[in-house]
C-alpha cells in the first residue's frame, strides 16, 4: 500500500504539470502564433478600435430595420447562456410557438420559418438558416427604404455553404454589412 | 435530408473507420513498450516521469496490485480535484474571483470527472475559474481516459497470456497511454479547433458594446485544449454550460465533424488493439462489425424520428418541418442527430443540441446507449473491456447451447469467470433502476423536473442512467445541483465505473493464470457473421432487456401521447 503511495502521488503531481500545464500552454502557444484571430474569440472591433462583439456569438436584435437573430431561451445572456430544454410534448412550446407565430405571419408570406419560432440549443446560435433570413426580406426593405434585390444580393454573398453540414447566414455579419449599406450613398 | 447530409455521414464513417487499423496498431506497440516515431520525442520524458516516481517499469504487477494501484491514483486524483474546486477562491488565475464551489457539487463534479463521466451541474462559465478548468478538470480528462485504457489493455493481455500471473505495470500503462496516446492526439485536434474558431486564450472575457448599443461579456479561456481531450477521451465535460451547442465550443459544421469524430476515434481504434493482443484480427472485425451494426441500428432509428415535424406545432402559420427547438441552426437535423447517437454509444456525453427537446424516441434510442453498457465504441478502454464482458457471456451462452464448456481463445470459462460476468450484469440496473427509484420515491426528488407527464420520468431515468453509464449527458430541464441528487448520482458514478473495473481486473487476473486449451475444430468460432449476430443480440437481450418496463413508462409513453394530442378531449 505504502509502496504504491510514492508513483500515485509522484505521477499524479507530474501529468497534472503535463496535461494541466504544459499542454494548454503549448496549444495557447501555437494557436496564439497561427490563428490570432480566432484563438481570441473571433472579435468584431469597430473603426475606433472598440470590440463589438465577436462573430460567433449572436447578439438580440429588436426593430424592423434589423434582421433579428435566432430566439435564445436565456435572451441572449452569455453568462451562462441557456436554452429552453421543453420537451417536445411539454404544452408550453407549443404554445409558445403558436403565439410568436401569430405575431410574426405576415400575409401572403406562407407559414413562418420554423428557425424563427424555435429558440437554439446554446441560446447564442449567432446563424439562421437561409430561408428563415430571406423571410426578413420585405420587413427590412421597407424599414430602410432598400430594394429588396440590394438585400437578396447581400443575403446570398453572406450564405456559407460548408459540404457537411446545412446553408447558414450570419446574422450578425450580415447586420454590420446592413449598417455600413446605410451608411454608403443611395445608389437606387 | 440533402446532400451536404449524405456527406456527413459518409466523411464521418469513413474519418472513424480509415484510421483506425493503423491507430489500433501504434496503441498496441504504445502499450507494450515498442518502439514508435514518438520515442525519439517522448521516450527520455517516460523514464523521466519513472525516476522521479520511483517506478521500475519492467517490474510487473497482479491482478491486485493493478487494481490497488489504480484505485489509490483514483483516489489521489480525486482529492486533489475537490480541494480545487472546494478553494477556487483562493487560487490564483481567478480575475472575476468567482467562490469555491459548494460541497455537494464539488464531491459531484469531482466524482463525476475522475469516473470519466463528467456529469455537470454547473455551468462552467459562470462559476469555474481557468485554473479550475485547467489543473482540476483538463488533468482528469486525460487521466480518467487513461485509467479507462489500462484496465482495457489488463483485460487484454489477461486473454492473450497463458499461465501468467502478472497484467502488466499500472504506473508504466498510464503514463504510455497519457504521453503517446492521448496528448499528441490533443494537440493536433486543438489546433484544428482554434483553426475553426474555438478560442484558446488566458483572457478570461471580454467585454462588448453590442451592435444594438448593449453590454456583453465574452467568456474566453483555454477553451481548445479542453475540448480536444473531452472528445478524444470520451469525457464530454464541457467548458462552457451548454457544452459542444456552445459556438466557442464547437463554431462551424467542420468543428463539428471533427468532434464527432474525436469521440470514437480510439475506442474504435482499440478493437484492433485487442485483435493485436490475441493475434488474431478476425476477432477485431467481428467485434467492430457488431458495433457498426447497433450504431447503425440507432441511428437510423433516431434520424428517421428526428425528420418527423412535432405534431403538437400543427398550426396554418407555423412552418411544418424538423423541429428545430434545442438545435443550432450550423448542424441542422443529421449534425444534431449523428452526435446524440455518437456521444451516448460511446461514453462522451458531450452534446451539441439539447437532448431534452428531442423527438421522444430519440430520446429513447440515446436511452437504449447507454443502458447496454455503452459498449457500442463506447468510452475509451471502458467501451471495449464492457464489449468482451458480453463476448464472453456469448461465448458461455453459445457453450450452454451446444453442451461444451465454453471456451474463448482457448481460454475456458467456468464458475468464477461466469459469476465475475453476472457482477458486472447488475452494475447498470443497480446504478439506474435501483438508485434511480431511490431518488423517485424520494420527497422532493421531482421538484428538479422540468417537463410534465411522461417526459418528466424521462429526465429521472436519463439522470441516473448518463451517470451509472459514465455518460454524463442530461436531459438538461432536469435540476440535478440539489444535495440529494448530487450525492445519489455520485454514487451511481462510482458504482458505475469501478463496479465494472473491479469485476474486470479480477476476470483478467483469472484469465491469465489459465492454460491456453488447443482450438479443436469442435470449439465455437468467435470471428463469423453467425457470433457477430449472437453478440448482437447478447448485447440487446441481456444488457438491455431488464430495462424496458423504464423504456415503456418514458420515452414510449411520451411518443405514444403526441400521437394522442390531435385529438379533442
Amino acid at each position: 500500500m505504502l509502496a504504491s503511495l510514492r508513483p500515485a502521488l509522484c505521477l499524479l503531481a507530474l501529468l497534472t504539470l503535463l496535461t494541466g500545464g504544459l499542454y494548454p500552454l503549448l496549444v495557447t502557444a501555437l494557436g496564439q502564433w497561427a490563428f490570432p484571430y480566432q484563438a481570441n474569440g473571433s472579435l468584431l472591433r469597430d473603426a475606433q478600435g472598440q470590440v463589438r462583439g465577436s462573430q460567433l456569438i449572436a447578439q438580440p436584435f429588436s426593430g424592423a430595420q434589423w434582421f433579428h437573430s435566432r430566439p435564445s431561451a436565456g435572451d441572449y445572456a452569455t453568462l451562462p447562456s441557456a436554452a429552453s430544454n421543453l420537451a417536445a410534448s411539454n404544452p408550453q412550446l407549443a404554445a409558445r410557438i403558436k403565439r410568436e407565430a401569430a405575431l410574426e405571419s405576415n400575409q401572403g408570406q406562407g407559414p413562418v420559418p420554423l428557425a424563427l419560432l424555435t429558440t437554439s440549443a446554446s441560446g447564442l446560435d449567432p446563424h439562421l438558416p437561409p430561408a428563415a433570413v430571406a423571410w426578413q426580406l420585405p420587413r427590412v426593405a421597407a424599414a430602410r427604404g432598400v430594394p429588396v434585390q440590394r438585400l437578396q444580393a447581400l443575403l446570398d454573398q453572406a450564405t456559407l455553404r460548408p459540404w457537411v453540414g446545412p446553408p447558414v447566414v450570419n446574422v450578425l455579419l450580415l447586420n454590420q454589412a446592413l449598417a455600413g449599406l446605410a451608411s454608403t450613398p443611395h445608389e437606387g | 435530408m440533402h446532400s451536404y447530409d449524405y456527406a456527413l455521414l459518409i466523411a464521418f464513417f469513413v474519418l472513424l473507420l480509415a484510421p483506425a487499423a493503423l491507430l489500433g496498431r501504434f496503441f498496441y506497440k504504445v502499450m507494450e513498450g515498442q518502439r514508435t516515431w514518438l520515442s525519439p520525442l517522448l521516450a527520455p520524458l517516460e523514464r523521466g516521469c519513472y525516476r522521479l516516481a520511483g517506478v521500475d517499469p519492467t517490474q510487473e504487477q497482479s491482478w491486485q496490485r493493478y487494481a490497488l494501484a489504480l484505485l489509490l491514483f483514483n483516489l489521489a486524483g480525486f482529492m486533489l480535484l475537490l480541494a480545487i474546486l472546494l478553494l477556487q477562491g483562493y487560487l490564483p488565475l481567478n480575475p472575476r474571483q468567482l467562490p469555491g464551489q459548494d460541497w455537494s457539487l464539488a464531491l459531484n463534479t469531482a466524482v463525476s470527472f475522475v469516473t470519466n463521466t463528467n456529469w455537470q451541474a454547473y455551468s462552467g462559465e459562470s462559476s469555474l475559474s481557468a485554473l479550475s478548468q485547467m489543473l482540476g478538470l483538463t488533468v482528469q480528462n486525460f487521466l480518467s481516459a487513461a485509467t479507462g485504457l489500462a484496465v482495457l489493455v489488463a483485460l487484454c493481455r489477461g486473454i492473450a497470456r497463458r499461465s501468467a500471473s502478472t497484467l502488466g505495470n499500472f504506473w508504466v500503462d498510464l503514463t504510455r497511454a497519457t504521453l503517446y496516446g492521448l496528448l499528441p492526439l490533443s494537440l493536433l485536434l486543438a489546433l484544428l479547433l482554434v483553426w475553426q474558431g474555438v478560442p484558446q486564450t488566458f483572457t478570461d472575457s471580454v467585454q462588448a458594446l453590442t451592435l444594438s448599443g448593449d453590454r456583453q461579456t465574452l467568456p474566453l479561456g483555454p477553451v481548445a485544449s479542453q475540448i480536444a481531450i473531452k472528445q478524444l477521451g470520451t469525457n464530454g465535460g464541457g467548458f462552457l454550460g451548454v457544452n459542444a451547442a456552445h459556438p466557442f465550443e464547437n463554431p462551424t459544421a467542420w468543428s463539428n465533424l471533427f468532434e464527432l469524430v474525436a469521440i470514437v476515434l480510439i475506442p474504435a481504434a482499440l478493437v484492433f488493439t485487442f485483435g493485436h493482443y490475441v493475434k488474431d484480427l478476425r476477432q477485431s472485425r467481428a467485434i467492430l462489425g457488431c458495433m457498426l451494426a447497433l450504431f447503425v441500428l440507432g441511428g437510423a432509428t433516431a434520424l428517421w424520428a428526428e425528420y418527423q415535424p412535432n405534431p403538437a406545432l400543427l398550426a396554418p402559420q407555423v412552418e411544418q418541418t424538423a423541429p428545430l427547438e434545442g438545435k443550432e441552426a450550423r448542424f441542422g437535423t443529421t449534425g444534431s442527430v449523428l452526435w446524440a447517437v455518437t456521444t451516448t454509444a460511446a461514453s462522451n456525453g458531450s452534446v451539441n443540441a439539447m437532448h431534452d427537446s428531442l423527438n421522444p424516441l430519440t430520446g429513447l434510442v440515446t436511452l437504449g446507449n447507454m443502458m447496454v453498457g455503452e459498449v457500442i465504441f463506447g468510452g475509451v478502454g471502458a467501451g471495449l473491456y464492457g464489449m468482451l464482458l458480453f463476448v464472453l457471456i456469448a461465448v458461455f451462452l453459445a457453450g450452454l447451447m451446444i453442451g461444451r464448456t465454453p471456451h474463448y481463445l482457448g481460454k475456458s470459462l467456468q464458475a468464477r469467470e461466469v459469476k465475475l460476468l453476472v457482477a458486472t450484469l447488475l452494475v447498470m440496473p443497480l446504478g439506474a433502476l435501483v438508485l434511480g427509484a431511490i431518488a423517485a420515491s424520494l420527497p422532493g426528488a421531482q421538484t428538479a423536473l422540468s417537463n410534465p407527464g411522461p417526459h418528466g420520468f424521462s429526465q429521472l431515468l436519463y439522470a441516473y442512467t448518463s451517470a451509472t453509464a459514465n455518460n454524463g449527458s442530461a436531459f438538461a430541464g432536469f435540476a440535478g445541483n440539489s444535495v440529494l441528487h448530487n450525492l445519489l448520482l455520485s454514487l451511481a458514478m462510482l458504482i458505475g465505473r469501478f463496479g465494472y473495473i473491479l469485476p474486470v481486473l479480477a476476470l483478467a487476473g483469472s484469465l491469465a493464470a489459465k492454460r491456453c486449451a488447443a482450438c479443436g475444430a469442435d470449439s465455437f468460432p468467435t470471428h463469423g457473421v453467425l457470433f457477430a449476430s449472437l453478440l448482437l443480440v447478447t448485447v440487446l437481450l441481456v444488457g438491455g432487456l431488464s430495462f424496458l418496463p423504464t423504456l415503456a413508462l418514458g420515452p414510449l409513453a411520451d411518443h405514444l401521447s403526441q400521437g394522442f394530442q390531435g385529438v379533442a378531449p
